[in-house]
C-alpha cells in the first residue's frame, strides 16, 4: 500500500515535473521568440524615459534656477551637461537683476526731467527767449544728471527711507533709492534700522543741501538771464535814448543851421536816418523793456517761491538775488526815465521844428503869394530881384513886420496866457511826472529799506546768533564753574566724611584686631590643648590600631593557615586519601600561640587526619556503592545467625529483595526502618544528597555482620566528618576573629 | 577494609575446601586403591570428610569474629 503510494505519488511527481518543464520550456520559448521584441520594446521604451527625463530636467532648470543648483550640487556631472546646454549659471543669476536696475534708472530720469521742466515751465511763464530755455533744460538736465550721479554714489550709504520734506527732487531721488535697494539685498535694510535716525537726518540734510544747491542754481540761473535781459534792455534804452537825442540834435542842427541845400539836404536825409534810427533802437528798446520786466518778474516769482521753502541756509541767497534784482529794477526804471525825458525833449524839439516848419511855409505861401514869381527859397535869389519887387517886398516886409509886431503884442498877451496855461499844463504834467517819480522813488526806497531792513535782521540774527552762543557758552562756563565748586564743596564734605568714617572704621578694625588676637591667643592655646589631647588621643588609636592590626594580621595568619587546612582536605582524590594535616594543623598552631580556642581545636583534629588524612566525600560515596551489595548479601547475619547456610540463604535474599535504591529518610525512625535493606537506601540517599553525618547515622544502625562489613567505611566517615567539623569550627572562628578586625569604613 | 574480609575468609574458605576435597580425594582414591580395592566409598568418604572439614572450617572462620574465647572471657 505504502508503495503503491509511493509509486503514484512519483508518478505524479513525474508528471508533474514533466508538464511544469513543458511548460517552463514552453514559457522560455515564447519569451525567446518573444524576447527580442520585448527586449527591444524594453529598450526603447527605457531610453524614451532617459532622454525624457534629461530634456525635462534641463528645461525645468533652464526656468528654475533653485532648481538647477539643486541638481548641480546633487548630481556629479550635471552641471557640465547642463552649462552645455544653457550656459554657465551665474550669468543667469546676474543679468536679470542688472537689467532691473538699469531700467529703474532711466524711467527715473525721465521722469525726473519731466517732473522739473514742467516745473521750470510753470515757473518761467513759458520762455521766449530759445537760449533762455535751452540754458534752464540744460541746467535740469545737468542737475538731474548730477542728482542722479549723487544718488547712485549714496546708494551704499543712504537707507531706503522716503525724506520727510517733500520736494520733488528729493522724492524722485528716494523713489529711485528705494527701487535700487529693493532690487538689492534686502537684508542691510534690516540690519541698519538702529542707524535710521541718522541716516534720516544725514538725508535731510542731504535734501537742504539738495534744494539749496537747486535753488542757488535756479536763482543764479534767474539772475543772469533777468540781468542779461535787462542789460539787453538797458543797452537797448541807452541805444534808443542815443539815438533819440542824437536825432534831435541833428533836428535842432537841421533847424537853427542855414546852410546850403546840399547839406540841408544830407542834414535832413541825416535826420531822416537818424528818425529811423530812432524808431527802431526804440522798439527794440521797448522789446528789450519788455522781456527784461518778465524775466525780472520770473526772477520775483523764483524769489518768493524759494523764500516760500522756508530754508534758513538759503536766505542770504535770496538776499542777493532780491538785491540785485532790486538794482536791475532801478537801473532799469533810471534808463526808463531817462528814455523817457529824451523822448519828451525830443517830442518838444520836434514840435518846435513843427512850428518852425509851419512859420516857415506860412512865410513862404505869403511871400509866393505876393511874389508868386519868387521860388521856394527865396533867400538866394536876392540878386536877380528888381526895385519894385524889392520896395513890393520891403512894403510887405514892412507890414509883415507890424503884422508881426501887432502878432507880437498879440502873442505876448497870448503868449503870458498861453504860458500860464502852458505853465500850469506843465505843472500837472510835471506834477504827474513829479508823483510817477516820487511814486517809483518811494517804491524804491521801499524796497531799499526793506532790503536794508532784511539784510539788518539778517546782520542782526548773525549777531543775536552769535550774542546767543556766547551767552551760552557763558551760561556754560559758568555751569561748569558752579559744577566745579559744588564739587569741590562736595569732594570736601565727602572726604571729611570719609575720614571719619575711616578713622571710626579704624578704631573698630583696631579694637577687633585685639580682640581677635586676644581670641585667636586663647583659641591657640585651646587648639594646643586639643591638639595635644588629640595628639594622645591619635596616639592611643595608633597604639590600638597597631595592636589591632596585629590582631588583624594574626587573625589573617589565623585565616589563612585554616584556609590552607581546608585546601588540604581538597587533596583527597578519588581512592586515595588527603594530604596528612599535619603541616597545616602546625601551621594553624603556629598561627594561633596564645589563642587557646583554636589551639584546643587544633588538638581536637583526631590523630588519623594528622598521621594519615581523611578520604574524601565522594570516594566514601563510592565506596559505600560497592558496600551496599556486600552489606546486603550479608544482611541476615548476626551473631545468632552465621552459619554457612545462613550465609547462603542471606545471599538468596539479597538476590531475589529488590528494594529502592534510594529512599528517603523519615525524621523519625521506627522499628521497621531498621531494616538494613532499608537502613541502606535511606543511606544512599543521603550520601547521594551530600549528606554524609546522617549517612554514618544511619549506617550506625546496622546490626551483626553487615555492621562488621561497613565498620572500616563507618569510621573512616567518622574521621571525615570530626576532621571536616573540626576545621569548619576553625574557619568560623578565623573568619568571626578576622570579622572582628576588621574596621567597617 | 572491613569489607575485604568477608572476601578474603572465603576466598580462603574456597581454597580450604579445594584443598581438603582434593587431599580428601587424594586420600580416599589411595586408600580405596590400597586398601579397599578400589572401592568407591572410600573416595567418596575421604572427599567427603575433606568437603565437611573444609565447610566446618569456613563456617568456624565466618563465625570467628562472633565467638567469645574463654581466655577473653576469662580477662574480661
Amino acid at each position: 500500500m505504502l508503495r503503491v503510494c509511493l509509486r503514484g505519488v512519483k508518478a505524479t511527481a513525474q508528471k508533474s515535473s514533466g508538464r511544469i518543464r513543458l511548460t517552463n520550456v514552453q514559457q522560455c520559448r515564447e519569451y525567446t521568440t518573444g524576447e527580442s521584441s520585448g527586449a527591444s520594446r524594453v529598450v526603447a521604451a527605457g531610453l524614451l524615459t532617459v532622454t525624457g527625463g534629461i530634456g525635462g530636467t534641463i528645461i525645468y532648470a533652464k526656468w528654475d534656477h533653485k532648481f538647477r543648483a539643486a541638481v548641480e550640487k546633487n548630481v556629479p556631472y550635471s552641471e557640465w551637461l547642463l552649462g552645455l546646454a544653457l550656459g554657465p549659471a551665474s550669468q543667469d543669476a546676474g543679468l536679470p537683476i542688472r537689467k532691473q536696475m538699469e531700467s529703474i534708472q532711466p524711467p527715473s530720469m525721465m521722469e525726473k526731467q519731466m517732473r522739473t521742466s514742467k516745473a521750470k515751465s510753470e515757473k518761467k511763464l513759458k520762455e521766449t527767449t530759445e537760449p533762455a530755455l535751452s540754458q534752464p533744460t540744460q541746467n535740469i538736465q545737468a542737475e538731474a544728471s548730477a542728482e542722479a550721479t549723487q544718488i547712485i554714489s549714496a546708494i551704499s550709504e543712504v537707507q531706503s527711507i522716503p525724506a520727510p520734506c517733500d520736494t520733488e527732487p528729493a522724492a524722485a531721488a528716494a523713489a529711485v533709492l528705494q527701487e535700487t535697494e529693493s532690487a538689492g539685498a534686502a537684508e542691510p535694510l534690516r540690519e541698519r534700522s538702529a542707524e535710521e535716525v541718522a541716516a534720516r537726518l544725514a538725508q535731510q540734510n542731504q535734501d537742504e543741501k539738495d534744494i539749496i544747491a537747486s535753488l542757488s542754481a535756479r536763482l543764479d540761473d534767474s539772475l543772469a538771464s533777468s540781468a542779461k535781459a535787462t542789460l539787453q534792455a538797458i543797452g537797448a534804452q541807452e541805444a534808443a535814448l542815443q539815438a533819440i537825442t542824437q536825432h534831435t540834435h541833428k533836428l535842432k542842427e537841421a533847424m537853427e543851421t542855414e546852410g546850403p541845400t546840399e547839406e540841408k539836404s544830407t542834414q535832413w536825409k541825416d535826420l531822416e536816418a537818424a528818425l529811423a534810427d530812432r524808431t527802431t533802437s526804440v522798439n527794440v528798446a521797448k522789446t528789450a523793456l519788455v522781456k527784461a520786466n518778465e524775466a525780472l518778474d520770473g526772477l520775483k516769482s523764483v524769489i518768493d517761491k524759494s523764500r516760500g521753502l522756508k530754508i534758513t541756509a538759503a536766505r542770504p541767497l535770496i538776499l542777493a538775488a532780491e538785491e540785485n534784482l532790486h538794482k536791475m529794477v532801478v537801473d532799469l526804471d533810471k534808463v526808463v526815465s531817462k528814455v523817457q525825458s529824451a523822448e519828451s525833449e525830443a517830442k518838444i524839439v520836434a514840435q518846435y521844428t513843427e512850428l518852425v516848419n509851419e512859420a516857415k511855409q506860412q512865410f513862404q505861401r505869403e511871400v509866393s503869394s505876393l511874389t508868386p514869381e519868387i521860388q521856394a527859397n527865396w533867400k538866394g535869389l536876392t540878386g536877380k530881384l528888381s526895385t519894385d519887387d524889392l520896395n513890393a517886398l520891403i512894403a510887405h516886409a514892412h507890414r509883415r513886420i507890424d503884422q508881426l509886431n501887432r502878432e507880437l503884442a498879440e502873442q505876448r498877451v497870448r503868449g503870458q496866457i498861453h504860458m500860464e496855461a502852458a505853465l500850469e499844463q506843465q505843472r500837472a504834467e510835471d506834477q504827474k511826472a513829479l508823483d510817477k517819480a516820487v511814486g517809483t522813488a518811494t517804491q524804491h526806497v521801499k524796497e531799499e529799506a526793506r532790503l536794508d531792513q532784511e539784510r539788518k535782521l539778517a546782520e542782526l540774527r548773525e549777531v543775536i546768533e552769535a550774542e546767543m552762543r556766547t551767552q551760552l557758552r557763558r551760561q556754560a562756563a559758568a555751569h561748569t564753574d558752579h559744577v566745579r565748586d559744588v564739587l569741590k564743596v562736595q569732594e570736601q564734605e565727602l572726604r571729611a566724611e570719609a575720614e571719619q568714617d575711616l578713622s571710626s572704621k579704624l578704631l573698630e578694625q583696631e579694637t577687633r584686631y585685639r580682640q581677635l588676637t586676644q581670641e585667636q591667643l586663647d583659641d591657640f592655646t585651646l587648639d594646643m590643648n586639643a591638639a595635644y589631647a588629640r595628639l594622645k588621643g591619635v596616639e592611643e588609636a595608633i597604639d590600638s590600631h597597631v595592636e589591632a592590626e596585629e590582631e588583624a594580621r594574626k587573625a589573617h595568619r589565623l585565616w589563612l593557615s585554616v584556609e590552607a587546612l581546608t585546601y588540604t582536605l581538597k587533596t583527597a582524590s578519588a581512592e586515595s586519601p588527603s594530604m596528612p594535616l599535619e603541616d597545616a594543623a602546625e601551621a594553624v598552631r603556629a598561627s594561633c600561640v596564645d589563642n587557646d580556642f583554636a589551639l584546643a581545636l587544633t588538638s581536637a583534629l583526631p590523630e588519623e587526619s594528622l598521621k594519615r588524612g581523611v578520604y574524601s566525600e565522594a570516594s566514601l560515596r563510592a565506596r559505600f556503592n560497592s558496600l551496599r551489595s556486600l552489606a546486603r548479601r550479608v544482611a541476615l547475619i548476626d551473631e545468632s545467625h552465621n552459619t554457612l547456610y545462613q550465609y547462603f540463604l542471606s545471599y538468596v535474599q539479597a538476590a531475589l529483595l529488590f528494594e529502592r535504591q534510594q529512599e528517603v529518610p523519615p525524621t523519625q525512625l521506627r522499628s521497621e526502618d531498621l531494616d538494613p535493606f532499608k537502613l541502606l537506601s535511606y543511606a544512599s540517599y543521603c550520601l547521594e544528597h551530600g549528606d554524609l553525618e546522617l549517612a554514618a547515622k544511619l549506617v550506625n544502625q546496622l546490626r551483626g555482620e553487615a555492621r562488621r562489613v561497613v565498620e572500616d567505611w563507618l569510621t573512616e566517615a567518622r574521621l571525615t566528618l570530626e576532621t571536616r567539623q573540626v576545621i569548619s569550627l576553625l574557619s568560623a572562628y578565623a573568619n568571626a576573629v578576622g570579622l572582628g578586625t576588621t574596621q567597617a569604613p | 577494609m572491613s569489607e575485604k574480609e568477608l572476601g578474603k575468609k572465603l576466598d580462603r574458605c574456597l581454597a580450604d575446601g579445594v584443598v581438603k576435597l582434593g587431599t580428601g580425594l587424594g586420600l580416599g582414591i589411595v586408600f580405596s586403591v590400597l586398601f579397599f580395592k578400589r572401592r568407591t566409598w572410600p573416595i567418596t568418604l575421604f572427599s567427603g570428610a575433606g568437603l565437611g572439614m573444609a565447610y566446618a572450617n569456613c563456617q568456624h572462620d565466618l563465625r570467628s569474629h562472633y565467638l567469645l574465647h574463654t581466655s577473653e572471657q576469662q580477662e574480661q
